[in-house]
């Protein structure tokens, strides 16, 4: 197989068995990467930048890499991974995360 | 050009474990069950003694023997293990993801009764039960058998469209422990029949990762199967393909099946491993009283090579299946194979179904010859019949 699985085009739709590779092999390193899970997302976390502490907690323990963590400061959350599940919200230590229901910002 | 060959007296084990010898596997992670020990117990004094560089993983179970080579044949190692009986039992999540993950591990197993009540000795009931787990299975009469599809395993497995693991099943204790004269050929011979691994994915190349046993739910676990499926189809090809081939090392053939006096025979029993050679004795001895009876050993049950099967029996008017296992509620997993080759010929031959050598039961040339008497007199059944049941 020439061409890595799955191309952006093959995750569009489904494959049939003559396509893929043996034993379901993902042969394309980091193809997670166009699967926006952010749909997923029922709840969003929304950060107060005034009481944040820049302390990292929220960045290190996000399942999804979703909350950026760069010389000493948190960054945006990547609204394209995060899942809601709010564990940051669970372990921020100055309770600077709250949450707002996903259907409040698709209307 | 044929290999030299020296001739050396050897338990079908130890001729086992000269060939894993030969091969020389990266990797061989097991752990001891009765009748199987012997093969591992000798490959692990080759390592000692430095004679092999494999890695022996000594595990604590077969589940964790099976798991060791599934992570070293994706990592592209030659993996190999052995075992039987409860053993290849408590492998059995694993045997799975073996063939799923499409490892060409080569697994030789002493065929052995699954308990309960606890028996040591032979029977099919091990390896029968893992039949629809997409493991090739090749069966063996004796130790030369033994020891050669061994390394016909590994080539079938190995090959780019099959890319599947074999059992390469022996009789427990009865050709496991049965001292033998074993042709073993020159180790060049050998090495050049085998070559090298040629892994499709690496798993190492970090340049290029890739993921391996990744979930797949309603998505894609059916095209993955089907893709099994196939490779299990190429494999009767690749099958003989392969014993052509090892044909110029050895001398020897290997067809799917061996049909013994067969031509004109109007009774025909079909069966399996080490009772081939108590039924071969018995169709000599009935033929010199002029009786035409034949034998069809089977040597490869999965893939089931149906048409060829169907080709060897088409003549005969009779056929007795004898099945060294039940499939419980079911006709035995021999017989009804054969049955199932059968269907589409117009004129079917009658059928008979036998289960003998339970746990280890001998299987007597008298039960043999009174299997050829019933088959001979047309008098069958559609009920399973017994030979040496009390």
């Amino acid at each position: 197989m020439k061409e890595k699985f799955p191309t952006k085009e093959q995750l569009l739709r489904k494959c049939g068995w003559l396509e893929i590779p043996k034993a379901g092999t993902i042969t394309r390193a980091a193809s997670a990467l166009d699967n926006k899970t952010g749909s997923w997302r029922a709840f969003r976390p929304i950060i107060d930048e005034k009481k944040c502490i820049n302390c990292g907690f929220c960045a290190a323990y996000c399942p999804d890499n979703a909350v950026p963590f760069k010389d000493g400061k948190r960054g945006k959350v990547n609204l394209d991974y995060c899942k809601g599940c709010l564990i940051c919200m669970q372990v921020c230590p100055v309770k600077a995360i709250k949450m707002e229901e996903e259907a409040k910002f698709n209307k | 050009m044929k290999a030299k060959f020296t001739i050396v007296p050897l338990t079908a084990n130890y001729a086992i474990a000269e060939a894993m010898r030969q091969i020389s596997p990266d990797v061989v992670a097991a752990y001891p069950i009765t009748p199987q020990s012997a093969i591992v117990e000798r490959f692990a004094k080759f390592v000692a003694n430095g004679i092999v560089d494999t890695e022996m993983v000594r595990v604590e179970s077969e589940h964790s023997a099976m798991s060791a080579c599934v992570g070293a044949s994706m990592a592209g190692a030659r993996a190999m293990t052995a075992t039987c009986s409860a053993g290849l039992a408590l492998m059995w999540e694993i045997l799975g993801v073996a063939s799923g993950l499409r490892c060409p591990i080569v697994m030789p197993v002493a065929n052995r009764a699954l308990s309960a009540p606890i028996n040591i000795h032979c029977d099919h009931s091990d390896s029968m039960g893992a039949r629809d787990l997409s493991w090739i299975q090749i069966y063996c009469e004796n130790a030369q058998e033994a020891y050669e599809n061994v390394f016909l395993a590994l080539k079938l497995a190995e090959h780019s469209d099959v890319q599947l693991p074999v059992m390469v099943c022996e009789d427990g204790f009865i050709t496991s422990h049965c001292v033998q004269n074993v042709r073993i050929y020159e180790d060049d011979a050998i090495k050049k029949f085998i070559s090298e691994r040629k892994p499709e994915f690496d798993l190492l190349d970090l340049k290029s990762p890739i993921t391996v046993g990744a979930i797949e739910l309603q998505d894609y676990y059916f095209e993955t199967k089907r893709q099994q499926e196939e490779a299990m189809g190429k494999a009767l090809k690749i099958y003989l393909d392969a014993g052509k081939e090892l044909s110029k090392t050895t001398g020897n053939k290997y067809p799917y099946s061996e049909s013994y006096r067969l031509e004109d025979a109007d009774a025909v029993i079909v069966t399996m491993s080490s009772a081939a050679g108590t039924t071969k004795a018995v169709v000599d001895r009935l033929r010199g009283n002029g009786k035409k009876v034949g034998l069809l050993k089977l040597r490869l049950f999965r893939p089931f090579p149906y048409d060829a099967v169907r080709k060897a029996l088409n003549a005969a008017e009779t056929v007795g299946v004898l099945d060294r296992s039940f499939s419980f509620g079911a006709y035995a997993p021999l017989f009804s194979e054969i049955r199932n080759s059968m269907y589409p010929l117009a004129k079917k031959p009658r059928l008979q179904s036998y289960v003998f050598g339970l746990g280890g039961r001998d299987l007597l040339e008298s039960h043999v010859e009174q299997a050829f008497k019933e088959l001979l007199s047309g008098l069958t059944t559609k009920e399973e019949k017994y030979l040496g049941l009390r």
